[in-house]
């Protein structure tokens, strides 16, 4: 991969084949009854456009995605499927018709604006040229960080960002203190007598699309 | 030639998705999703290689990480149909050690 112009042609082959993957899945989920299936493919789907996140050089966003979209979101999702049924209601053919125009719509109003976005990268682009190209000249003499955005969010504004890691631990925090998670329901239910759950050992667990 | 293994990697991304797709059983779908996240960890490790900046393994690193508990998780979900039941110390649970009470 030393020539550049056959390394564009693979990136932009990688870059096809995992936004051709996400297409898929995106489709799938909409597509597919049961939600446990729903709830896997949006693991791939964060899994998936995180590696195209770190393909497009976002790598804090990509960092983001795969902890917040492939590992909190994948439970949580579970844990609601617990308060809910298995499968999706079966709706009417010509239900969805309104809102997928809707989408349709948007879609293409976006498609328009995309446009008049600069080139990825483009020097002359707003974004590079004001308060982002100083920062590009001075970074690696205030922090030695080769990544630009790393230096901006741990260096320049580090209080900012421990301030917002700090509000955002005390929320999870108290939304787990006031639901009563873990080991006091756990104590609760023990005190009052009732079963813990057991495995199912005689209920394989199936498909939802066959146990409906 | 990293190329070519990160071509046949993505390739083998699309298999896994077919068989979460069509999967027939649930465990079927577990298990694709699960390999999915190792060929995400394999194709951001040879990606880094690939742009030229080997230094994306450590993100390749945290995938594995969250790969392996989502999985785990997801696992005993559908065990226990709960997410409160500790893993350990608890009796007839069909684990090799679950001597304690809890």
């Amino acid at each position: 991969m030393s020539d550049p112009v056959q390394a564009d042609i693979g990136l932009a082959l990688v870059n096809i084949l995992l936004l051709g993957i996400l297409f898929v899945v995106a489709l799938s989920i909409a597509r597919i009854r049961s939600l446990f299936a729903i709830v896997m493919l949006s693991g791939v789907y964060s899994l998936v456009s995180a590696v195209w996140y770190v393909v497009v050089d976002a790598v804090d966003v990509a960092f983001t995605e795969a902890a917040v979209g492939a590992g909190m979101s994948t439970v949580v999702l579970l844990g609601a499927m617990l308060l809910t049924s298995r499968t999706v209601k079966p709706d009417k053919k010509f239900a969805r018709l309104g809102p997928a125009l809707v989408v349709i719509a948007t879609g293409i109003m976006l498609i328009y604006a995309s446009v008049d976005l600069p080139a990825l990268g483009d020097p002359t682009s707003p974004v590079n040229t004001g308060v982002g190209l100083t920062y590009l000249q001075v970074n690696w003499a205030d922090t030695g960080i080769p990544n630009v955005v790393t230096s901006v969010l741990g260096s320049y504004r580090g209080y900012d960002t421990l301030g917002e890691t700090s509000v955002v631990f005390i929320a999870g925090l108290a939304v787990a203190l006031l639901l009563g998670f873990g080991e006091r329901s756990l104590a609760d239910s023990i005190r009052k007598g009732d079963r813990l759950p057991t495995p199912r050992e005689s209920e394989p667990a199936k498909d939802e699309d066959d146990a409906s | 030639m990293t190329a070519a293994a990160l071509i046949a990697i993505l390739l083998g991304m699309v298999l896994l998705l077919i068989r979460t797709l069509l999967g027939p059983t649930l465990y079927d779908r577990v298990l694709a999703v699960n390999s999915f996240g190792t060929k995400t960890v394999l194709a951001l490790g040879l990606l880094g290689f690939v742009m030229g900046r080997p230094e994306f393994l450590d993100i390749a690193i945290l995938y594995a990480l969250i790969n392996f508990v989502s999985t785990i998780a997801i696992l005993k979900f559908f065990r226990y149909r709960s997410f409160q039941v500790p893993l350990t110390g608890r009796t007839g649970t069909g684990g090799q050690g679950g001597k304690r009470n809890v």
